[in-house]
């Protein structure tokens, strides 16, 4: 006996619970499967309980330097397993809230494996149950998870993943982070403020590879003196654990290696999709690098078949999969007209310093073709980050020339996650910089800045 | 003020290119007045004002091209009207000097404003022509991106269509205006099978033809296609790809029909009258028509459209490209009228200045090649005709006659037809009394 729907969404995650929100939204009526939790690894496993341990080493810095500000503060200390269950709470409270969002949205949430059985099929395992869910459209959104060591799997005992380091048994001492992306780096940053000493090993030239290279440039100094080891252009080999520590030799890039000794160790070194076992081979759905293919309006090779989110490619971000999700749905009720623009998706690490950015790099854009209008400006420019005691980091804007299109904007510092939104908005309004130099922006605000980079780029700054 | 908007100067005109201005910010319209050249799919047309007043402003480039009937082109102004004040608000203006920005001006009142507004006391100077002038009225809600770009590229704003949100115009919409000037927007409705030439414009436009690139190490020069030129392209290969053409060709003995022709032309001098070969053609054509009606259609989808008048269009070589003036009812029209038609037909059409009615219309086409010494050519379609008849030369052949050799004057015609519509023993069936006709033609003038 077959259970009819509309649409069937295969993953919980930001991408697949948004999806079912638009979905019934729009009068369908939706299934959506689970194995695990409701939320996926972002508010689960990822964004949202590694932002209640940021938050937490945040203000352990801060209480570390209360006389930067005039207070006194004594005895100031931690207890992590607090710090854990505080971070587990919130996970624990959004989980409830989407179950909420569920039954509101009158979404049907079926808990099990599900497997494409055949086109417009899946059949939902929950231990020895089998439900079978038909639809005339499906979306994947099984999302990612972490990739290993070759060789060396993490264990959760010294060798650790993004899940692992989130829950952790016990304070690292000497911690090894292997990879330099946002989820390295969100890591390296919280075991750092609370007091461990943490190497960063990343075998690319630069930390954070993605960002704009004076970004780059900027947290490799900034990180480095908040006493971090980094090691660029490095390699990590022969990690072995044993009893009370883990050995791991690194090749610096002068080419010497060295086996070190670490307490623990964090592998960030990227992600794996979750393709397996669901049944696209037989269906022989197309995928690149392991990734589904879709067109942009998230349709699979396969008729009826869509694949949002993580599994479906780069970027790896929760709002990049709700976006393609929202795309899907709408383009399944014959609405979406515009396809996924990559270049408009912001991408947020909450470390501290903070980098934000949005669109191109300096270098991609130059690289593209463009003439390019640059503009930065410095914290120590601003009145509100220096009474904020914060005034390192800036502002940086890349204009095309000829159009006056905002190519990209990148930030470091203080709260620039909740800055650049603004100019994602601009990108989305397609706005030029004419719209951005007329904005009022509020006095005193950190947002002034974006103003004073936008005039910068055309050679208007005004407190510089 | 008076908006002049761009006219539909054919049924099935959707968008005009404004070639040139024939007026300037300031001078004074009398009605009747020549204001513009439009050109259309087929040719350049002058608008005439039917108002009266002092030219305000020119909403629209020369040039512009792809610009929708009902957008407003131009503006006209009262004797005494301000200046770039939109009478909607000046009233509501504070006085204080500010520029008129009446980019809250609803457009509906503008267009219900009598004709002349008195002067309003406290109207504020014309505001600097900024490029602005679609904020003002009747703004296009564009992104400020999609403005840049567009000015940059030359592409008129009220002729793209936008994606986002409310119809705003994007960046992607201007970038496709640009990559396919005459592709129209995206539209989910069907256009009614009942209107088969509308339908199929606007789906040949919807998918251009691949472009090839030139040679590159040949010298050559690329000209940019008009407006005839583009249209011509399409509807060829739209009729040669959908139509299933087959072709009937018979000879057919002219020294009766010349004789004949002599014998009125000589009766028609005083009348200043000369019949052509091809006249007569028409004549024939047009009663073998009325003779065999299955031949006298429309294919147009799940219905076929049989014609009880025969309107013959005819291909005429324009410096811009081909055209065909139309002889309507030719069936029932004596050839002396024929012939003065036709005469007056193919002056304006080398002018470039047929009305849209009489090129648009016919039930049936003749293209005649014979004064090049074509001896028998396959014409194309006109949808959405369902045959043409293509004409070679007259000349003299050897020809059996009984069961000797003989000499007379012949031409031989073929008929293309549409396979949908026609079968080919009805196809025959005409070509069978256009021969008879043209053979013994005292049937033209009976």
């Amino acid at each position: 006996m077959s259970e009819a729907f509309d649409l069937v969404i295969l993953g919980s995650g930001p991408g697949g619970y948004v999806a079912a929100i638009r979905a019934s939204q729009l009068g369908m009526k939706v299934a959506i499967i689970e194995r695990e939790r409701l939320g996926g690894i972002c508010l689960n496993w990822g964004c949202i309980p590694t932002k209640a341990l940021l938050r937490t080493s945040e203000i352990y810095h801060y209480m570390q330097n209360a006389a930067s500000y005039g207070l006194s503060a004594t005895g100031v200390g931690f207890d992590l397993a607090k710090i854990t269950e505080r971070s587990r709470k919130v996970a624990g409270q959004l989980n409830s809230g989407v179950k909420g969002l569920m039954k509101k949205n009158k979404v049907t949430v079926v808990e099990g494996s599900g497997t494409l059985t055949s086109a417009g099929e899946v059949t939902v395992t929950t231990g020895d149950q089998t439900r079978v869910l038909t639809a005339p459209n499906i979306i994947i959104a099984t999302g990612a998870r972490a990739r290993d060591l070759p060789g060396v799997a993490a264990d959760g005992q010294r060798i650790w993943t993004y899940r692992h380091a989130m829950v952790p048994p016990e304070m690292p001492t000497k911690l090894l982070v292997i990879g330099s992306g946002a989820i390295g780096i969100e890591f390296a940053s919280f075991y750092n403020d609370m007091g461990a000493e943490v190497t960063v090993v990343e075998m690319l030239d630069r930390v954070l590879p993605i960002e704009d290279e004076e970004v780059s440039a900027f947290m490799l100094k900034t990180l480095t003196k908040q006493k971090m080891r980094i090691l660029i252009g490095a390699k990590v080999s022969d990690v072995t654990p044993g009893a009370s520590d883990v050995k791991a030799t690194i090749t610096t890039a002068d080419g010497t290696a060295a086996i070190e000794s670490f307490s623990h160790v964090i592998v960030a070194i990227g992600i794996v999709p979750n393709t397996e076992n669901i049944g696209l081979e037989a269906l022989g759905v197309a995928t690149e690098r392991g990734h589904i293919v879709n067109d942009g309006f998230g349709r699979t090779n396969v008729a009826g078949l869509w694949a949002i989110g993580d599994v479906a490619g780069a970027p790896w971000l929760a709002h990049k999969a709700s976006h393609e999700g929202i795309i899907a749905v709408e383009t399944i009720a014959g609405q979406h007209v515009h396809p996924m623009d990559k270049a408009a998706i912001p991408g947020c690490t909450y470390s501290r310093p903070q980098v934000a950015s949005v669109g191109m790099t300096e270098a991609k854009a130059k690289a593209a073709g463009y003439d390019v209008k640059v503009g930065k400006f410095p914290f120590i420019g601003n009145g509100k980050a220096i009474a904020l005691g914060e005034a390192e980091g800036f502002i940086k804007t890349v204009f095309d020339a000829a159009t006056g299109e905002l190519l990209g904007a990148h930030m470091v510092g203080a709260e620039v996650t909740e800055l650049i939104q603004g100019y994602v908005i601009a990108r989305q309004l397609e706005t030029t910089e004419a719209e951005l130099i007329e904005t009022v922006f509020a006095h005193p605000t950190l947002s002034e800045m974006m103003h004073e980079s936008v005039l910068d780029a055309y050679g208007r700054t005004l407190h510089m | 003020m008076i908006d002049i908007t761009m006219p539909a100067l054919s049924p099935t005109m959707e968008t005009g290119t404004l070639s040139k201005w024939l007026v300037k910010v300031g001078d004074v319209v009398k009605s009747g007045d020549v204001l513009a050249e439009i050109e259309t799919d087929k040719a350049t047309m002058e608008v005439e004002s039917i108002d009266e007043g002092i030219v305000d402003q020119l909403v629209v480039d020369a040039g512009a091209e792809g610009v929708p009937v009902g957008q407003v082109i131009m503006r006209l102004r009262g004797e005494g009207e301000a200046a770039g004040a939109g009478p909607a608000t000046s009233s509501e203006m504070s006085g204080d000097g500010a520029p008129a920005i009446t980019v809250d001006a609803p457009a509906t009142a503008l267009a219900e404003a009598p004709k002349v507004e008195p002067v309003a006391a406290q109207t504020p100077p014309t505001p600097p022509a900024s490029g602005r002038e679609d904020e003002k009225e009747g703004r296009v809600n564009a992104s400020p991106l999609a403005r840049r770009i567009a000015e940059a590229k030359s592409v008129a704003l009220a002729g793209v269509a936008g994606s986002g949100p409310n119809g705003r115009i994007v960046r992607a919409d201007v970038e496709a205006a640009v990559a396919a000037p005459k592709a129209l927007p995206v539209t989910t409705e069907n256009p009614p099978a009942t209107a088969p030439l509308q339908a199929e414009e606007s789906k040949a436009a919807a998918a251009p033809a691949p472009v090839p690139s030139p040679i590159s190490d040949i010298p050559h020069e690329v000209a940019k296609l008009g407006n005839v030129r583009k249209i011509i392209a399409r509807r060829l290969t739209e009729a040669k790809a959908t139509i299933p053409h087959i072709y009937l060709t018979v000879d057919v003995k002219l020294d009766a029909l010349l004789k004949l022709r002599g014998e009125l032309n000589a009766a028609l001098e005083p009348r200043k009258i000369k019949l052509s070969v091809n006249d007569m053609v028409i004549k024939a054509l047009a009663l073998a028509l009325r003779q065999v009606p299955k031949c006298n259609v429309s294919f147009a989808g799940d219905n076929l459209i049989t014609y009880s008048r025969a309107d013959i269009s005819v291909a005429v070589a324009a410096p811009s490209g081909l055209i065909t003036p139309i002889i309507v009812g030719a069936d029932a029209k004596p050839m002396s009228v024929i012939a003065v038609e036709m005469k007056a037909l193919a002056e304006k059409a080398r002018e470039g200045k047929l009305q849209p009615h009489e090129y648009q219309g016919g039930t049936a086409s003749v293209s005649n090649l014979g004064m090049f010494g074509i001896r028998n050519f396959d014409a194309v379609i006109n949808p959405p005709q369902a045959m043409i008849l293509a004409v070679g030369a007259g000349e003299k052949r050897a020809v059996v006659v009984g069961d000797a050799l003989a000499i007379a004057t012949v031409m031989t015609v073929t008929g293309s037809f549409d396979h949908r519509a026609i079968d080919g023993a009805d196809g025959a069936e005409l070509m069978g009394a256009f021969k008879a006709l043209i053979e013994a033609p005292l049937g033209l003038v009976a």
